[in-house]
């Protein structure tokens, strides 16, 4: 087989399993989004704030401990305690539960039935919000995130593949842990939607706002339910390029680079975010890989909005959306 | 008592039609243009200029210019970092291309460079609207400062990557370049401005305003009466790009006078352009300045309060600016989604009662 070929296989695989990380975020576009109509822009600091939370409790670090010191003049950093990964993941999981109660009972409530161009432009203001609650929380230092995830060349594949191609293929653990953590994601919340008395309250909510108010459903309670799941999911996203490239403020904009994915795949399917994050994923590494060295490089920076342009041109409502009818 | 009119006495089309119809409103006007231009350039010191001022005025034209598009014609754009980095990169390259061009013109050129490449970027709002719209807009942001990190042609092969604006005169007084002094600085973008404001609101009272917001208001319904979307569409985004484009040029060779496009052009000018038509008002002219001048203000004054005031490490001033700015985004959004803007047009409202509202 000729090399080029061989290194396209390999380039292929790892844009796919980049997809998997950009559809992790597109999931939690897409849970808010059909539930409450809001498109919330703030989900990648939402990964930021969750994974600098995380780390945070892990080391045991004072919340506030900058201003703290400016303030007090004192000196404390550290409370002096390690916590366990999943302890912290736990704390964390409830730092974003009370996140979502406060983001429901202070903006969402009061923005009900506003505009969907008005709700996004509140969520880039949460966004800009919740970037500067973090650095005040926790400071702005890129943080290395480590709750115990393999790491490194998986051996296994590398020799597998010289024996087939005598190339062996680089792919990291860390890919494929994010492969699996995310399909066992979408299975949970699938199941959730599916089989559970919130989830139905949830899909019912999805489908008509008045006739799940009819019915007895207490909106605010599955919008709570939904930016928490919202904040579960950016957590998962957050551990897994935290541990990739560490936690730092460019995690805030892999969340633009869902957007792409969502529209690609439709605002309103969860398959679809999967799918578009799988496609963008493995056309930039490709578009990269054989098109970038002629035009200078870096493609990935616009690549996947450029497709997104060209494709809503041709389906406005992505791949899985549901067909756009206006009605004067 | 003096804001009001005395009962509805006008005799021509004109008075009919003025821009200020009532005389506290006019007067004030001439107050602003006065001080404006007979007393700050004749105070103006380098601090003043560079920290508050000059990117004010600046940014003020940004503003307009989004506000046509989004707040006007309802063309959410998050572009307007690259739609800036063309009119920052049209004026370089004609400056190092034509020393002997004026300043006024490389500007103007600028703008129009940029119109066009604004209108090719617009047509998909032709298919798609909404926040769709909002995000392919980022296709051009990304794309447009990849395209001028990658292409040397654009910086003219220099080994940083970055441009830097050669000095140049106009009347024989250096506006750009290190010698340029504040005042011909200040009062080179003052005119800019003035004319371009000038231009904005007039062009927004008339025919093709009215169409504009008819497009924003409903756009189906628009269509029926007559309003080709295709015409208005374009236009916002002809007449935007000129703006954003104009104040991308003078960001460059005004005030930076040197610029890296990732920094100086990425996306978080795009959002902060935004924040100033949110803050200061969708669909106003008034709402532009008062939201430039509010989201210029307000990191100087919290730096000096926070590092000046209480000592405090100017890191933390930053992070308190992230958070203001994003509650008051989402305050403003609650509370009053018209911005600033509505707020003083209510004031206006209140004094023509005042002091006997019954």
């Amino acid at each position: 087989m000729p090399d080029q070929l061989i290194f396209a296989m390999e380039v292929t695989i790892n844009g796919l399993l980049n997809g998997v990380m950009y559809a992790l975020v597109a999931l939690g576009f897409v849970l808010i989004f059909k539930a409450s109509g809001i498109f919330n822009y703030a989900q990648g600091v939402m990964a930021l704030f969750a994974a600098m939370t995380l780390v945070g409790i892990q080391q045991g670090r004072v919340p506030f401990g900058h201003l703290i010191n400016e303030i007090f003049g004192t000196d404390v950093h550290y409370f002096g305690w390690e916590v366990p990964a999943l302890a912290a993941i736990l704390l964390t999981v409830v730092v974003m539960l009370a996140f979502a109660v406060l983001v429901q009972k202070f903006v969402f409530k009061h923005l009900v039935g506003q505009e969907p161009i008005i709700l996004f432009m509140a969520t880039i203001g949460l966004a800009y919000f919740l970037e500067g609650v973090s650095d005040l929380m926790w400071g702005s230092e890129i943080r290395n995130m480590d709750v115990g995830l393999p790491q490194g060349i998986n051996d296994a594949i590398d020799a597998a593949t010289f024996e087939i191609f005598g190339y062996g293929f680089f792919i990291d653990n860390l890919d494929i842990s994010a492969a699996i953590i995310a399909a066992i994601l979408v299975g949970g919340l699938i199941a959730f939607a599916q089989y559970t008395k919130q989830g139905r309250a949830m899909r019912a909510v999805a489908d008509d706002h008045q006739a799940a108010l009819s019915v007895g459903i207490k909106l605010n309670y599955v919008w709570v339910l939904v930016w928490t799941l919202a904040g579960i999911v950016a957590l998962v996203a957050g551990i897994m390029w935290g541990s990739k490239s560490g936690v730092q403020f460019s995690l805030s904009l892999i969340a633009l680079k869902a957007l792409p994915v969502l529209m690609l795949g439709g605002f309103t399917s969860i398959p679809g975010a999967i799918v578009g994050g799988l496609i963008i994923g493995m056309g930039e590494a490709l578009f990269e890989f054989s098109i970038g060295p002629m035009i200078g490089g870096a493609t990935e920076n616009w690549f996947a909005y450029v497709l997104a342009l060209v494709f809503l041109v041709f389906r406005p409502q992505g791949l899985f959306g549901e067909k756009i009818i206006e009605r004067v | 008592m003096f804001y009001r009119e005395a009962g509805d006495f006008k005799t021509s089309y004109a008075a009919d039609n003025q821009t200020f119809p009532i005389a506290f409103d006019r007067y004030r006007y001439y107050i602003v243009l006065l001080i404006g231009l007979g007393v700050i350039p004749f105070v103006i010191t380098d601090y003043w200029a560079n920290a508050i001022l000059i990117p004010f005025l600046i940014y003020a034209i940004a503003a307009i210019g989004l506000n046509i598009l989004t707040g006007y014609c309802g063309q959410v754009s998050l572009g307007t970092g690259g739609f800036m980095a063309v009119g920052a990169f049209t004026s370089y390259k004609l400056m190092t291309a034509f020393p002997g061009l004026d300043m006024v013109t490389i500007t103007l050129l600028s703008g129009a460079m940029t119109a066009m490449v604004g209108v090719a970027f617009g047509l998909p709002s032709l298919r798609i609207k909404g926040f769709y719209l909002a995000v392919a807009t980022l296709a051009a942001q990304f794309f447009l400062v990849w395209l001028f990190n990658k292409v040397p042609w654009f910086y003219n092969y220099s080994a940083s990557g970055q441009i830097s604006a050669p000095e140049r005169t106009l009347f024989g007084i250096a506006v750009t370049g290190p010698n340029a002094e504040a005042w011909a600085k200040y009062l080179f973008c003052f005119a800019f401005v003035f004319v371009l404001a000038w231009i904005a609101r007039n062009l927004t009272r008339g025919s093709i305003g009215r169409q504009w917001m008819a497009i924003r208001d409903m756009d189906i319904a628009a269509e029926i009466i007559g309003v080709n979307p295709l015409k208005a569409k374009l236009t916002a985004f002809a007449v935007s790009s000129f703006y954003v484009g104009i104040s991308g040029a003078l960001l460059f060779t005004v005030y930076l006078g040197a610029a890296e496009v990732g920094e100086a052009y990425g996306i978080i000018k795009s959002f902060l352009v935004l924040f100033m038509i949110i803050i200061g008002g969708l669909g106003s002219i008034f709402g532009a300045f008062a939201g430039a001048a509010f989201m210029v203000i307000l990191p100087v004054a919290l730096r000096n309060f926070f590092a000046g005031s209480l000592g405090w490490d100017p890191a933390l001033a930053t992070h308190f600016e992230f958070v203001i700015v994003g509650a008051l985004i989402m305050f403003f959004l609650i509370v009053e989604p018209h911005g600033l803007a509505r707020l003083w047009s209510l004031a206006k409202e209140k004094l023509r009662l005042w002091p006997f509202p019954h």
